[in-house]
């Protein structure tokens, strides 16, 4: 099923000689489905065994669910995108698995409140939206002419929950007969799409026009007033409704795809010094945010204080209960960690029961992730595509950094879901399209390439994307 | 562009090798910190997720284990609660433990390192070490015999076997039933507060932890004093003991309860309990000689263990004449737990060896595999044979004709002293009895059993309260126990 070079037929002999070899590797996606479901299946059967002493009686079905998901996406890929990168999709498969394994563990401890089977339901919607955006989206360059209309649903989803009550203190929420959406996940893709759209436009004249201000070249406001303003816009309302994390996460990617788009180490500069006075002053301003800030500081004040561990403490003690190889599945004392535990805090518990050895391969699996997504950032050239991939890969990047930092105390807690990992509908699902627009990505990055008389592409969209344009 | 990806790319590595670093400092090099926070209820969860070990009495468990099915969640169960909670102590959740549950509890819970012969590789594996078991010394029958004795009325009694030092029966009453105080629900606050509350103190360990002033059974000190340093060579000759007599430097004149006290001998004096002959006895001997043969008894030793601390009797080592005759009878500062009493007893049954007093065995894993030889201390002379024979002679003479004749058993050879010690601002407060005594089969050359006992009974009449009418039958009891 391998190596499967494109058979291409006889070439007049004046074409230039065919590009590397390009490789499908179906095969291989396959037997790592298959290996990254087995995982998933073994840690269930681990988790049954170490609570109840007897295997869960729902493990055939468990198994079955994640296989048949697996297999769906498969099959799709292998139709639409044959040339995607083989590894995108097992991991996606395994993280998604894990969570669910772990999830179902915390459920143990929690008998009002099952998680599980929900998390199964929007992984499956997950999987379904994943199948739809390969098999119907055929070419992402289609996106970048819908970049206003993404940035303004964007604008819309974030906006929305405004309207419900707050959650937590946070009003990222819109519940809707017993299940909440979290719109603000979803409007991290379309931002990234707009923000990947606007700046592949513009790019040279963002690099190459306006004043020049010491080592800064500024451009001129007609050129960066419609990312700046939307992307300041995005980052007031999520200010609003307290989101700190998903703010930290736009700037992020902000911030990233203007470096690559310019080629201008100032921007970076830029955005640091801007983070770093934003971040300060609404760490001193801010109550929620300050005392997340002092938490971090001093993670064992509540205990001095004599109100007992806080969130932090808690997540600290779990995560060094672990030690090297961790307290085996099942056997840790995750109903400690309390509030949050299957979302925000799901890491502690994995960090308890696989130890650090566990952690290290969940974080590296999450890098070899987001170095996917960069390789095929690297292999497009359209720079739309290229940024689009840059950003879709840094989204996760930055928001496994975030999270895993914040509850292992590296940096202050702000909250946000662990990809596939931590229990949360509109999280699983966003980052389902995540993979599926990397796998599109991948395919046409790894894809050989057309040839001009082969290509039933429009001219109009040929014309569009020079080969080699920007390199 | 593509550079610009690359730094990107080289930026996530740092984000990630930060992450990594962190985890390790997190798991493993500030682990054990974290996990030794008092507020980390790990710790708690996992000491009580597994069955404890139990505590032996005569090779039968007197403990068991509960399942509770709660997160802390194998409950202590006690049988004959009240019977060895002055043993065993308590073992709860919420109060953490006491006595042998305290002072072996890394053996019980399974956390001891002893308890396996991998460490390394346990902590590995995070195996869990059941607990082991916990033998003591005590003998079912004697305990009986001691608790049953004294019934309502407060007090205690120590038996031990003078040659070994193993505590035979260690009771105290009131007592408590531990099983009150093991688990977590709200019973558990509620009779904490309730046996906390409680003026007669049931919690108490009388045996260990109470000292009272000895009384006359102090005599036994005074006159091991008085022959080991040659102030009396002859117990039947006259002691120049005036009656009344009057304490040097003051004008206090000290009486008797008894009669023939001038110039009585020793071995009348000790027979008849004579506080002229023995307060002056007191002063001859001198401060120095009196607190060195009490420290040599145990007295003023704060390190005693059996494991369990032992609160330290009490003889001063800084007095006027007049204070060492007063403490030389037992009264002023002398203060002595009966633990202490019965090693006076025992040291003067084993020819004037000591051997300091224990209360565990052996110490097994949980399946019954002996781990480590108990550390027996070695016994060190209190006095001189010579003394001690003169003193077991005259301590027979007290029971066979004095006030301890109701301690005798017939055809063994037991020897006494009774004590009635006053206390309280002008000695208003109801007089404790005491009663020390060793008991010697006759066909046997080592003594079976030293025995103390002491009685505080408020509800008694002053006028019954002494040391030959309430506590020396309770003794005889426990001696007769000890003798089958």
């Amino acid at each position: 099923m391998t190596a499967t070079a494109t058979a291409t037929p006889a070439r007049p002999a004046d074409t230039p000689p065919p590009l590397p070899l390009c490789t499908q590797r179906r095969g291989i996606e396959l037997a790592l489905l298959v290996a990254a479901v087995l995982i998933s299946v073994c840690g269930y059967l681990a988790v049954g065994l170490a609570k109840t002493h007897a295997v869960p009686s729902g493990a055939a079905a468990y198994g079955a669910g994640l296989g048949g998901l697996a297999l769906l996406a498969h099959l799709a890929i292998r139709f639409r995108a044959p040339y995607a990168d083989p590894l995108l999709l097992p991991i996606a498969v395994l993280l998604n698995g894990l969570g669910l394994v772990v999830i179902f563990r915390l459920d143990l401890e929690t008998p009002g409140d099952a998680a599980a089977p929900t998390q199964l339901i929007w992984s499956t919607v997950g999987v379904a939206l994943f199948t739809a955006v390969v098999l119907l989206l055929r070419d992402h360059r289609v996106l970048q002419r819908y970049a206003y209309v993404c940035a303004a649903l964007a604008l819309l989803l974030m906006v929305t929950p405004i309207l419900f009550p707050a959650v937590n203190g946070a009003k990222i929420w819109i519940r809707i007969a017993g299940f909440s959406i979290q719109p603000g996940e979803f409007a991290k893709v379309l931002i990234t799409v707009f923000f990947a759209a606007y700046l592949a436009g513009n790019r040279g004249a963002l690099a190459h026009t306006g004043r020049t201000l010491g080592f800064l070249r500024l451009p001129t406001g007609r050129l960066l007033g419609p990312i700046v303003t939307i992307w300041l816009l995005s980052v007031a309302v999520l200010v609003l409704e307290r989101d700190l994390g998903t703010s930290l996460l736009f700037f992020g990617v902000f911030v990233a795809l203007l470096y690559v788009a310019t080629g201008r180490t100032g921007w970076v500069a830029v955005g640091l010094l801007l983070a770093g006075g934003g971040a300060a002053a609404v760490g001193a301003l801010e109550p929620h945010v300050h005392s997340r800030v002092e938490d971090w500081l001093h993670p064992f004040a509540g205990i001095a204080a004599g109100e007992g561990p806080g969130q932090l403490a808690q997540s600290l003690f779990a995560f060094a209960n672990g030690g090297m190889f961790g307290t085996g599945l099942g056997q840790g004392h995750a109903y400690l960690i309390g509030f949050a535990m299957k979302s925000d805090f799901i890491l502690a518990t994995f960090g308890e029961e696989l130890g650090l050895a566990g952690l290290t391969a969940l974080f590296l699996l999450y890098a070899l992730l987001v170095a996917r997504g960069y390789r095929a950032a690297l292999g497009l050239h359209d720079p739309f595509g290229s940024l689009l991939a840059l950003g879709l890969a840094t989204l996760p990047a930055i928001q496994v950094f975030v999270i895993a930092g914040g509850v292992m105390g590296l940096i202050p807690l702000t909250g946000m879901a662990m990809p596939f990992l931590a229990q949360g509908g509109s999280s699983v699902v966003t980052n389902w399209i995540i993979i599926a627009l990397l796998l599109r990505l991948s395919d046409r990055a790894r894809a050989p390439r057309p040839e001009v008389s082969e290509l039933p592409v429009p001219a109009v969209r040929a014309e569009s994307v020079p080969p080699e344009a920007g390199r | 562009m593509i550079r610009c990806i690359r730094h990107i790319a080289g930026f996530t590595l740092l984000l990630l090798v930060a992450l990594l670093v962190n985890a390790a400092r997190v798991q493993l090099f500030e682990a054990e910190t974290y996990t030794g926070n008092p507020a980390n209820r790990r710790t708690f969860v996992e000491r009580y997720g597994q069955p404890r070990g139990a505590v032996l009495v005569a090779g039968r468990p007197v403990t068991g284990s509960r399942d509770s099915g709660g997160r802390l969640r194998f409950e202590r169960t006690y049988t004959d609660g009240p019977l060895y909670a002055p043993v065993t102590g308590y073992s709860s959740q919420v109060y953490g433990t006491s006595l042998i549950e305290r002072a072996e509890d890394g053996i019980l819970s399974g956390t001891d390192e002893r308890l396996t012969a991998f460490p390394w590789w346990d902590d590995l594996t995070r195996a869990h070490r059941a607990g082991g078991s916990v033998a003591t010394t005590i003998r079912p029958e004697m305990q009986r015999a001691a608790f049953h004795g004294l019934g309502r009325r407060k007090g205690a009694v120590v038996a031990i076997e003078p040659r070994t030092g193993r505590i035979l029966a260690l009771a105290s009453t009131p007592s408590y039933d531990p099983n009150e105080l093991s688990g977590n629900g709200t019973s558990v606050g509620a009779a904490w507060r309730r046996l906390n509350d409680d003026t007669d103190r049931p919690m108490l360990n009388r045996a260990l932890r109470e000292t009272y002033p000895p009384g006359s059974a102090f005599k036994v000190v005074t006159a091991a004093a008085a022959l080991d340093n040659g102030t009396v060579t002859d117990i039947d000759a006259s002691t120049d003991a005036p009656d009344p007599y009057r304490l040097p430097g003051t004008g206090i004149r000290l009486r008797n309860t008894a009669s023939g006290c001038a110039h009585a001998t020793l071995k009348d004096a000790f027979r008849v309990s004579c506080n002229t002959v023995f307060a002056r006895l007191g002063t001859a001997v001198g401060l120095r000689g009196m607190v060195d043969t009490a420290q040599k008894f145990g007295f003023n030793d704060r390190r005693l263990r059996i494991p369990s601390a032992v609160a330290p009797s009490n003889f001063d080592t800084r007095m006027t004449p007049a204070q060492v005759a007063l403490s030389a009878i037992g009264q002023y500062n002398t203060t002595a737990t009966p633990l202490q009493m019965a090693m006076v007893a025992a040291a003067v049954a084993n020819n004037g060896a000591l051997t300091p007093p224990r209360l565990v065995d052996r110490v097994t894993d949980a399946d019954g595999n002996p781990l480590f030889a108990v550390r027996h201390r070695r016994a060190r002379q209190a006095m001189g044979p010579a003394t001690a024979r003169r003193l077991q002679e005259m301590m027979v003479d007290v029971v066979e004709h004095g006030s301890g004749r109701q301690a005798a058993i017939k055809g063994v050879t037991v020897g006494g002293k009774t004590g009635t010690a006053q206390h309280g601002v002008h000695n208003q407060g109801t007089p404790y009895a005491w009663f020390i005594s060793w008991a010697r089969a006759k066909n046997r050359a080592q003594p079976a059993v030293a025995v103390a006992v002491v009685v505080e009974d408020a509800a008694a009449d002053r006028a019954d309260i002494s040391g030959g009418g309430s506590a020396a039958p309770i003794a005889r009891a426990v001696m007769r126990a000890g003798l089958r």
